[in-house]
């Protein structure tokens, strides 16, 4: 594949392979020298304009493990505070020869508007509220590792939140259901977007109605910074209703499992110190995202389209 | 006798019990080289090679009763050097659950061809340490080296043409010409 973009792009059958190739990616980073050449002589450069710890880091020890280059692009210490357009950026970083942008930016489509400006093959790290496919790959391989089988065929999945400003939500949502799981919303109505009756996805307002059947229990963060409509009243009674508080904690299935995509919000969506939970994947999502975006680079970088003459001798 | 004539046809060079004895005397080979297998570990190069490495690691506990050798797993496509060349075949899992410091390694394989996959595994078995000595075994040596590797224990020498293909199985080994 050319570009990772959306979990629609990718197709099932692109998000399988990558989660098999991750399994492979895994076992390299426990060797203990995890670093192998693979992408030796690519160029890989991270541009974001918007924060980013977890998924900047793990995109960029994901390339070091690929042997590729890595070029940082800081909005705050660049041209983009001259005046530079997104375009003449992009343009210019293709001048010095790169092989794929891993972009974030605060506008949906922006990955798909810089593919036009460049040929290098385009990573999306998460573009407005649409969509962040690495997120989303990260959070499959956590379940299927968690659960032990490869089908989440009636998984009960339950994502609660802020869906409204929520990318990691609608990439879920796709991703989880092509692998076979029931996807429930929970969220106020007013962090819900208008068009979720097109969504493949069941929708409730109150978390403790759903708790007993919920399999996976995705929280999302509380998206405070994209919030200035009023759009809930109080951070408490948020919390109150739809935060992960002890008691709630308690009424899960003994089997059933806490995600977060980070950075969590603690006293808001989480009350619970995820520490004390017994079946919390949220360092697990971490750990993963650095495999991940290693299948993600690999898949992306090491096509073999343009010659396929040397084929099966080279195989033997 | 063993020259594949330039048609499409697939010959049998070896049957099954014939790549049994052959992997029976690498067995002993192994054992005799290293005067014992004391120190010695099999890595199966995936994914021809690691069924190999299974019977092989079989025989040679046949032999030295009171020994287990560790038999583990190699995948080489990490280590290539012809990514992007070519379509990336599914990649198989490393599995090398012991130490190999110090060990003697015998990397496994089924057809030694080019030698580009046993430099991608030399490469490889870098990363999880150094061994004492690094030894090859294989079922089929077919030609066309392009570079300096030979192996230490091999099953059979069969010359080929380029273009050939060959299969090895526990049901013998198949070469199949493929005209151009």
């Amino acid at each position: 594949m050319k570009h990772c973009r959306s979990i629609d792009e990718l197709g099932k059958e692109g998000l399988l392979r990558l989660l098999d190739s991750t399994d492979q990616m895994a076992e390299i980073n426990r060797r203990p020298i995890p670093k192998v050449p693979a992408l030796r002589g690519k160029t890989v450069v991270s541009l974001f304009f918007e924060d980013s710890t977890r998924t900047r880091l793990s995109f960029e020890t994901a390339a070091k493990r690929l042997s590729a280059e890595t070029m940082t692009f800081s909005v705050s210490t660049s041209s983009v505070n001259k005046g530079e357009s997104l375009r003449d950026t992009v343009e210019t970083i293709t001048d010095m020869g790169v092989h794929a942008f891993v972009v974030r930016h605060k506008s949906a489509g922006v990955p798909w508007q810089i593919a036009q400006w460049t040929n290098a093959s385009i990573i999306n790290a998460g573009d407005g509220a649409h969509q962040h496919p690495t997120q989303a790959l990260v959070d499959c391989y956590t379940v299927r590792e968690a659960i032990g089988r490869h089908s989440l065929d009636g998984l009960n999945v339950t994502i609660v939140g802020d869906i409204k400003h929520s990318r990691v939500a609608r990439s879920n949502i796709a991703a989880f259901t092509m692998l076979g799981a029931r996807v429930t919303l929970v969220a106020p109505p007013t962090l819900l977007p208008p068009h979720t009756g097109q969504w493949p996805v069941q929708i409730s307002h109150s978390l403790d109605e759903v708790l007993a059947s919920t399999d996976v229990l995705y929280m999302l963060r509380l998206q405070s910074e994209r919030m200035d409509q009023g759009l809930i009243p109080h951070l408490g009674e948020y919390g109150n209703r739809f935060g992960l508080t002890d008691v709630r904690a308690q009424r899960l299935q003994s089997s059933a499992v806490v995600m977060h995509p980070g950075p969590m919000n603690r006293g808001v969506e989480m009350h619970v110190d995820p520490a004390d939970l017994p079946n919390s994947l949220i360092h697990k999502q971490v750990a993963n995202g650095v495999s991940v975006r290693m299948a993600v680079l690999f898949d992306v970088l090491a096509r073999g389209a343009e010659v396929n003459s040397l084929k099966e001798e080279v195989v033997a | 006798m063993n020259q594949v004539p330039n048609r499409a046809s697939s010959k049998a060079v070896m049957s099954g019990p014939d790549v049994s004895r052959a992997i029976s005397r690498i067995a002993h080979e192994i054992v005799e080289r290293n005067h014992g297998a004391h120190n010695v570990v099999l890595i199966g190069l995936q994914r021809g090679g690691t069924w190999i490495a299974d019977v092989l690691a079989e025989r040679i506990a046949q032999i030295e009763p009171n020994l287990v050798v560790p038999n583990g797993s190699l995948d080489v496509s990490m280590h290539r050097d012809d990514i992007g060349l070519r379509p990336i075949v599914p990649g198989a899992i490393s599995e090398i659950p012991f130490d190999i410091n110090c060990a003697v390694v015998v990397l496994v394989d089924d057809v030694l061809y080019t030698g580009r996959t046993v430099r991608a595994a030399l490469e490889g078995l870098n990363n999880f340490g150094r061994p004492r000595a690094v030894q090859l075994a294989v079922i089929v040596d077919r030609g066309h080296r392009e570079l300096p590797i030979r192996p230490d224990f091999v099953g059979k020498n069969i010359p080929t043409q380029a273009s050939d293909e060959v299969d090895v199985s526990a049901d013998g080994v198949t070469i199949t010409a493929v005209e151009s």
